[in-house]
């Protein structure tokens, strides 16, 4: 342990580099599976790549401060781009890599990108089209040469091409790399995370070196991350926490990050490297869970019969023997026998066998889903924490786990409430500034040091922070009871034959929502009971799957009767949505959240019925197919009342 | 993008090729050529002769009549055999894959003309079997990784879908390394994303390996797109030869297969 904590002492990530590769020049730092194996770069080999590329950006004409755009699924050589622009004093800023070429306009332009290093040719050719109305665009990188043998566009080098150039440079300017390695102060800008945009344009969120090298250490420290930990790195680089895990946290505990084969791969992937430490947001759980569900579903009645007892057991004294609180003997003998026969079995076909500690965030977590998890055995823990804060603000300690809650104030963070509910942050993990925008800048940070994170919470009596909803989307119906969409919304996700909800009712009588169904489950269910169905559209409209749905409704509504002030937030009307929710028809952004004004703008025809007292409702809508055509789909929806129950006060817990 | 693609010589050329079933005349006083690295379509309304004809290209079928001429050497007919290690590799219009075999077994059949290994090598896995294997498995990976193959790797063929089940039997002629890859129908039944990505990899084979491909094809946009020159049959005669714009405009094969359009 000592060992490890030695190496984590730096001040700037080009530093941690260095020393890692000083202290345990063979230890693997990166993998990535080509061509059916896993290779591996030491962290010798790793800092070597790093020096040879800064010095090709050098030889370019990178310069200190200079921004540099890192695009494309999770590769080595991308993260090493990160540590390449760091070590000239320049900032990294990773992109959405399936975002298309008139997204990423907005942020090359504001970010004034002169350099980008990208993966492939899909990459280079957004780039190139860009480059049309931003001819500040000078040079473009590419790691895969595929497909682009024939392309001659100024600028346009290959990474290898890049490589070859740095080692003549440093060859040329002995000492160059040192010295701009030396240079770099700890409160430098390091990164700029663009903010997924729920609302208005994104803005470039500033981190220093300082505050994501704090945000790692604390984590680090508060679960045992050690050097032989191992993660898989799969979710976008351009998020806070792939960030946050698989750069800054991989540097200052110097464990190993493996990237996955290609996107498809992922699951097979997991299962091969076993990861000892995984994040994941709640949707990758709930699919996972999902299809275990299914095949539990299709298999033989003797396995199934033993998977559903056996759950049972797990879900009586799974999480608390995993929390080291008393269980009874016979309990314990029952979960070891399920040990062998399910859940070890389970988790090792899932690639989490090995998982010590397994975090999500960005969403709320179904009770089920969370409890499935800890069950059998997975140390599933939430965190709190936002673009601004390097993902850090709460974490769950073990053995104080609460689904409803994301644990408390993380080392080094201090917390608050405003007087409206909205939690505030302060520590070395708060954000510098947004990018060009002092005027957002000023707005989010106070006086004090805080910066307001937006969320509206509440502490629970352990000191456990809850999140609510969006401090401004927390609303007031007509009546003056206050209305919170995102916690219903939530409420109705957590029923797996409900994929999205939208929840309207601020300034309305009553709150109403727009459902979208679970394709998958919604299907499967459908097939067991011999519905036939074409597609989303037939399903979704369907006599049957509305009565489905409205079961789900009515038990949201029969909770909600039971917590006090929001048993007002009853839904009195639901709709089952004709089309699934898309980033690509801007209605959710690229990490998922529901644009609900958009939505709401978007299907003005929809909401009109919902409150215009119809049964049935016609809607036209524009949708952008995958290859960029757009086309419309015309449908009937028909909209269903729910059952609403009288408020009760909720039993003495 | 491609057009600095260098397309040759003539490297394989037919001459009055007429070919018979009993009374049924499939193919009549065929004539025409391919030339290296180009992509070549031959089309035609259904029973046109087009299967045909490349069945006499790879040897299956015999002509009564005419010639082949196959880098510079005339004969009769082709023999399957030869056509193989002459690398010549196709694929079927009813794919004919290994169902049970994995992906990754498919395309390494695709290596058989590859090994030299003897039977009791490989069996016992010394001398050149062993290193034949490696050499064999990382050139199929390299296929699998261009034809993003990954995530079916070590999926049963026959649990695959249609789309998928086409591009492991391209990775399978691949496998081959051919200098000319005949496609028989490599869209056919698709939806508009599959024939996409199929024309992609069709056109990135021909970019990157330089391979010479023929390819029959009905849907008529996708012919139109990434053919150099485009053969039309129709009764199993030809009715036109030329660049696609030429054959776009050739009164007969307006007439023939695009009606109206």
């Amino acid at each position: 342990m000592s060992v490890t904590r030695a190496a984590a002492t730096a001040d700037t990530f080009p530093r941690l580099l260095s020393q890692h590769a000083a202290q345990r020049p063979d230890a693997p730092a990166l993998r990535e599976k080509y061509l059916g194996i896993w290779q591996t770069w030491s962290w010798r080999d790793t800092a070597a790549e790093v020096r040879a590329m800064a010095m090709g950006l050098a030889a370019l004409g990178f310069k200190r401060g200079d921004n540099l755009a890192i695009i494309g699924d999770n590769r080595p050589q991308l993260y090493m781009a990160f540590a390449a622009a760091q070590s000239l004093g320049g900032i990294a800023v990773p992109m959405y890599q399936d975002a298309v070429a008139a997204e990423m306009t907005f942020v090359l332009e504001n970010a004034a990108i002169r350099f980008a290093i990208v993966e492939d040719q899909e990459q280079v050719d957004k780039l190139l089209e860009a480059r049309d109305t931003l001819p500040q665009i000078e040079h473009i990188i590419f790691a895969d040469p595929r497909g682009l043998r024939n392309y001659n566009a100024p600028g346009l080098m290959s990474l290898e091409a890049l490589r070859t150039k740095g080692d003549e440079f440093d060859a040329a300017h002995p000492g160059f790399f040192d010295a701009e390695v030396a240079r770099g102060q700890a409160t430098d800008v390091s990164v700029m995370l663009y903010t997924s945009g729920t609302t208005g344009k994104p803005k470039g969120v500033c981190q220093t070196h300082q505050a994501f090298i704090t945000a790692a250490q604390g984590g680090v420290q508060f679960d045992h991350l050690v050097a032989t930990d191992n993660v898989l790195s799969y979710l976008p680089m351009a998020w806070v926490g792939d960030h946050l895990f698989s750069y800054a946290q991989f540097l200052v505990a110097g464990f190993t990050v493996n990237c996955p084969e290609s996107a498809e791969t992922v699951m097979t992937d997991l299962r091969e490297i076993g990861p000892t430490y995984y994040f994941a947001p709640p949707r990758v759980f709930e699919s996972v869970l999902t299809n275990v569900t299914i095949r539990m579903e299709d298999a033989s009645r003797i396995k199934r019969w033993l998977y559903d007892s056996l759950m049972a057991v797990a879900k009586r004294c799974g999480a608390d023997i995993m929390d080291g609180k008393p269980v009874s003997t016979k309990d314990k003998l029952l979960y070891a026998l399920g040990n062998v026969l399910v859940y070890g079995p389970l988790k090792n076909t899932l690639g989490m066998s090995r998982i010590r500690v397994a975090y999500t965030a960005g969403a709320a977590i179904g009770p089920d889903l969370f409890r499935f998890y800890r069950s059998i055995g997975i140390n599933l823990k939430q965190l709190y924490g936002s673009t601004e804060t390097c993902a850090y603000v709460c974490l769950q300690p073990d053995g104080q786990i609460k689904f409803d809650s994301v644990g408390t104030a993380a080392p080094g963070v201090e917390v608050k409430l405003a007087d409206n509910g909205e939690v505030m942050v302060r520590g070395a993990m708060v954000l510098k500034e947004y990018y060009k925008r002092p005027d957002a800048t000023a707005e989010s940070i106070d006086a004090n040091g805080y910066f307001h994170t937006g969320d509206a919470g509440v502490f629970d009596s352990d000191g456990h922070l809850r999140i609510i909803d969006r401090a401004k989307d927390v609303g007031h119906l007509s009546t003056g009871a206050m209305f919170a969409p995102n916690y219903i919304e939530n409420k109705l996700k957590f029923f797996s034959h409900i994929k999205e909800a939208v929840c309207f009712g601020h300034d309305k009588d009553n709150v109403t929502a727009f459902i979208n169904i679970d394709l998958t489950a919604v299907g499967n269910w459908a097939e067991r009971r011999n519905i036939v169905y074409s597609g989303y559209i037939d399903l979704a409209g369907k006599d049957e799957v509305y009565a489905l749905i409205k079961e789900c409704v009515e038990a949201v509504n029969a909770e909600l009767a039971t917590e006090g002030e929001l048993s007002h937030s009853q839904i009195a009307r639901f709709l089952i949505l004709h089309k699934e929710l898309d980033p690509d028809d801007d209605e959710m952004t690229r990490t998922r959240k529901v644009r609900r004004g958009f939505v709401a703008e978007k299907y003005a025809a929809l909401l009109d019925g919902l409150y215009g007292g119809k049964t049935v409702q016609h809607i036209d809508t524009k949708v952008k197919f995958e290859d960029g055509r757009s086309g419309s789909i015309a449908a009937d929806i028909k909209i269903n009342d729910a059952k609403r129950f009288p408020a009760v006060t909720k039993a003495a817990a | 993008m491609s057009d600095d693609r260098k397309i040759g010589d003539v490297i394989l050329k037919v001459d009055n090729i007429s070919l018979r079933f009993g009374g049924v005349k499939a193919l009549t006083d065929i004539s025409f050529d391919v030339r290296e690295h180009e992509i070549r379509a031959i089309i035609g309304p259904n029973g046109a002769g087009k299967s045909s004809m490349l069945n006499v290209l790879n040897g299956v079928y015999t002509p009564q009549e005419g010639t082949i001429t196959f880098h510079g050497e005339v004969r009769k007919d082709m023999d399957t055999h030869q056509a193989a290690e002459n690398g010549i590799a196709r694929t079927f219009q009813n794919i004919a894959l290994f169902t049970g075999m994995t992906v990754l077994d498919n395309i390494m059949t695709g290596r058989n003309l590859k090994i030299k290994s003897s039977f009791i090598e490989q069996a016992f896995w010394f001398g050149r079997a062993r290193r034949e294997e490696i050499e064999n498995r990382k050139k199929v990976e390299e296929i699998i990784d261009f034809l993003q193959l990954q995530s079916v790797r070590k999926t049963p063929v026959a649990r695959l879908p249609y789309g998928i089940k086409k591009r492991v039997e391209l990775a399978r002629a691949l496998a081959a390394e051919p200098t000319m890859l005949l496609l028989d129908e490599p869209m056919a039944g698709m939806n508009v994303e599959e024939k996409q990505d199929m024309c992609r990899f069709v056109l990135d084979t021909n970019d990157q390996f330089g391979t010479t491909i023929v390819l029959i094809e009905h849907d008529m946009g996708v012919v139109m797109d990434i053919s150099d020159r485009v053969v039309v049959l129709d009764y199993g005669k030809k009715i036109g030869d030329g660049t696609p714009d030429e054959v776009r405009n050739n009164p007969d094969v307006i007439k023939a297969y695009l009606g109206a359009h």
